[in-house]
């Protein structure tokens, strides 16, 4: 018999912090899955949030950075901005990238840093306990929304791929999910293609990965599956953003856009 | 013949493996705990698995794994 | 050696350069801007990294990643921009890693002005950034001194694997005078053993870090780094000390103020009135033992500042209060004159 599934080896062989069902487990693997396959390892730097996420260096057997909340990307800019050569990925949340981090995710979109950004939305800030994300969903519980996120007091969720795809420096924006199998094979998928992106030079790839957090939610790893599906998916619609490749939404010529 | 094994120290029992198997063949169990305290995933009838690596594929632990 | 006339700001960039920095990251903010303009025109041709972050607060992140992987890095501001700058800072010194900050002062609090100030002293030199930990401080006092203490500044940084800072001020940056560049070897120190540069299947992979769950290893990384602070008070501390051996008053000051305060000195000696000048070239570590050398005939001592008074405070601790310390300052942008500096020697003078 032949081993037809086993950890990667880029996946340090260790047991995780991660709550039961947290879908950071699958995402970590998958990356690192893609890791192997490309044989990039040694090559590799990757840079930590702040966050649930926040020891995965402990976890990615290639050489790690924490960075301070939100900073992922400034930190991977000067990361690969000095070795152009290496394969440089941030792995951030919804509160590290998409509320204290916003400017620099914007930014490093805007300049087409040639890296790869793995972003984590579970709509909820895990690691404090549970409060209000950027992402948290109208009428979602959290501990700062005890009501449910009411539009009115507290703003609308931010849609992260669709805002990034609009910036000519993003070379790919997709948003996938890790509820089912066939869904992590399409995340997997856009992993890969984010890293050759970066091999291939042609600017800021970001993948939003729709991750569960079954301890917040109050709900069991099935059920919080479950809630993905029917709540978080119809809200961030999963699918190609910008590509391109695909030209799905072409990068701006000169004289639309005015840049280069 | 295939055949998944579940690292039983490395399960969480969040049961993610029991809905993604076709067979229906994974199961947690339901008596006996690993020493975390988890009531860990076990397959109910090794005959019928095919080896297709769904269960390992949704496992966020990496705590299982199949041969074919 | 070549001499070349040059401004303050540009100096520090020219020099930051030869001394092996690879990259710059920075965000425009008077008074230090032309450093910015400078590395701009000059880095890619040194084959370096210019680039203007979109933050002061990413710029010094940016900074932070390229030190990660063992690269001379460094990223300059002006007061304000610094406060924001705190955060990376913070995570600079707690990960272990070299990186050179300048801070080109202007007036505070707030938005302040763009005049010359020394009012961030108590920040570099007591709290830049949350957490138990310290930066090397250079304060230069000519456009020579910001070339000889950028250099060092990477050297040491490299040495003891901290962030070093060069405090100047408006009058500094914008000041021309002729300077000579020395002679530098940017790869003295091996990285090897911690950079984050890509294993390449040949060691363990290096985690830079700064986040210790457990907290007996948060407290034993400190005490282990504050060995390294120890070392640094005790062979790092540079002074100069002018007309201080027969001294009745001795002045204090540093950076652009001692200039003035020099001046003062002068005058006074040519009054007859024993005055001398002591001014610390670092201000973190602080020069406890120059400064008591210099104060040994001194009855008073005059801490002259571009503040509302920092520095009197580390030179009473220096000398223990053995003596009162008096203070005279200028603030918001406002640079004291020799004149009134002089008004003040002859004040406490009279009462020696």
């Amino acid at each position: 018999m032949a081993v037809v599934f086993e950890r990667p080896k880029s996946l340090i062989d260790i047991p995780t912090h991660y709550c039961p069902g947290c879908t950071h487990g699958i995402v970590h693997r998958i990356l690192c899955e893609v890791i192997d396959e490309m044989g990039i390892e040694g090559d590799t730097i990757g840079v930590c949030p702040v966050g649930c996420s926040v020891m995965a260096y402990d976890y990615f057997n290639c050489d790690m950075i924490e960075a301070a909340h939100g900073r992922a990307p400034a930190v991977a800019t000067g990361v690969k901005r000095t070795n152009p050569d290496k394969f440089v990925f941030t792995y951030q949340g919804d509160g590290d990238l998409a509320a204290i981090g916003t400017a620099e995710t914007v930014h490093v979109a805007a300049r087409g840093e040639n890296i790869v950004v793995i972003f984590i939305n579970n709509t909820i800030y895990g690691m404090t306990g549970g409060q209000m994300a950027p992402t948290t969903l109208p009428g979602q519980v959290t501990q700062t929304t005890p009501f449910g996120r009411d539009p009115e007091l507290a703003g609308y969720p931010v849609r992260v791929s669709e805002m990034v795809s609009t910036l000519s420096g993003c070379a790919l924006a997709q948003r996938v999910a890790v509820d089912s199998v066939p869904h992590i094979r399409e995340a997997k998928k856009a992993i890969r293609k984010a890293f050759e992106n970066q091999k291939a030079g042609k600017g800021l790839s970001l993948v939003e990965v729709l991750s569960t957090c079954p301890t917040n939610w109050g709900l069991t790893p099935i059920e919080a599956i479950k809630r993905l599906q029917d709540e978080m998916i119809p809200y961030y619609p999963l699918g190609v953003y910008k590509d391109v490749d695909e030209g799905v939404f072409p990068k701006h010529s000169d004289s639309e856009g005015g840049e280069k | 013949m295939a055949k998944m094994t579940v690292i039983t120290e490395r399960c969480k029992g969040c049961a993610l493996c029991t809905t993604a198997c076709p067979k229906k063949i994974v199961e947690l169990q339901k008596e006996h705990r690993n020493k975390k305290g988890y009531f860990y995933a076990v397959c109910i009838d090794q005959e019928k698995c095919i080896g297709c690596a769904m269960c390992a594929i949704m496992c966020p632990d990496c705590a299982i794994t199949v041969e074919k | 050696m070549e001499r070349n006339l040059m401004k303050g700001n540009e100096a520090l960039a020219e020099a930051a350069i030869r001394a092996g920095c690879k990259c710059f990251f920075g965000y425009p903010i008077t008074p230090q801007t032309e450093l910015a303009a400078y590395m701009a025109k000059r880095m890619h041709k040194a084959g370096g990294v210019f680039l203007q972050a979109e933050s002061e607060i990413a710029a010094v992140n940016m900074v932070l990643g390229a030190a990660s992987t063992g690269v001379r890095a460094m990223t300059s501001s002006s007061s304000p921009g610094v406060s924001l700058k705190s955060e990376g800072v913070s995570y600079i010194a707690g990960s272990d890693l070299p990186a050179v900050i300048i801070n080109v002062q202007r007036g505070g609090p707030g938005l302040g002005g763009i005049q010359p100030s020394q009012a961030d002293y108590w920040q570099a030199t007591k709290a830049l950034g949350h957490g138990d930990f310290q930066l090397i401080v250079y304060a230069p006092a000519s456009v020579q001194e910001m070339v000889d203490f950028v250099v060092k500044a990477f050297d040491r940084a490299d040495k003891y694997r901290m962030p070093a800072m060069i405090l100047a001020d408006g009058l500094l940056g914008q000041m021309m005078e002729p300077v000579s560049f020395p002679e530098i070897n940017a790869d003295a120190y091996d990285k090897s053993s911690w950079a984050a540069d890509g294993h390449k299947f040949k060691r363990e992979h290096h985690i830079i870090n700064s986040l210790y769950l457990k907290p007996d290893e948060l407290e034993n990384s400190i005490v282990e780094r504050y060995k390294r602070y120890d070392i640094i008070k005790e062979t790092e501390t540079d002074a100069e000390l002018y007309l201080t051996e027969d001294c009745d008053i001795l002045l204090c000051a540093f950076g652009a103020t001692a200039r003035v305060v020099k001046s003062a000195v002068n005058d006074a000696r040519a009054l007859g009135i024993k005055a001398g000048l002591f001014r610390p070239k670092t201000l973190w570590p602080f020069p406890v033992k120059e400064i008591n050398e210099a104060a040994k005939t001194a009855k008073t001592l005059l801490s002259v500042e571009m503040s509302m008074g920092q520095m009197v405070d580390d030179i009473r601790l220096a000398i223990n209060c053995s003596r009162p310390v008096e203070f005279y300052g200028r603030t918001g942008g406002v640079i004291p004159t020799p004149a009134e500096v002089l008004e003040q020697i002859k004040r406490i003078g009279g009462t020696l």
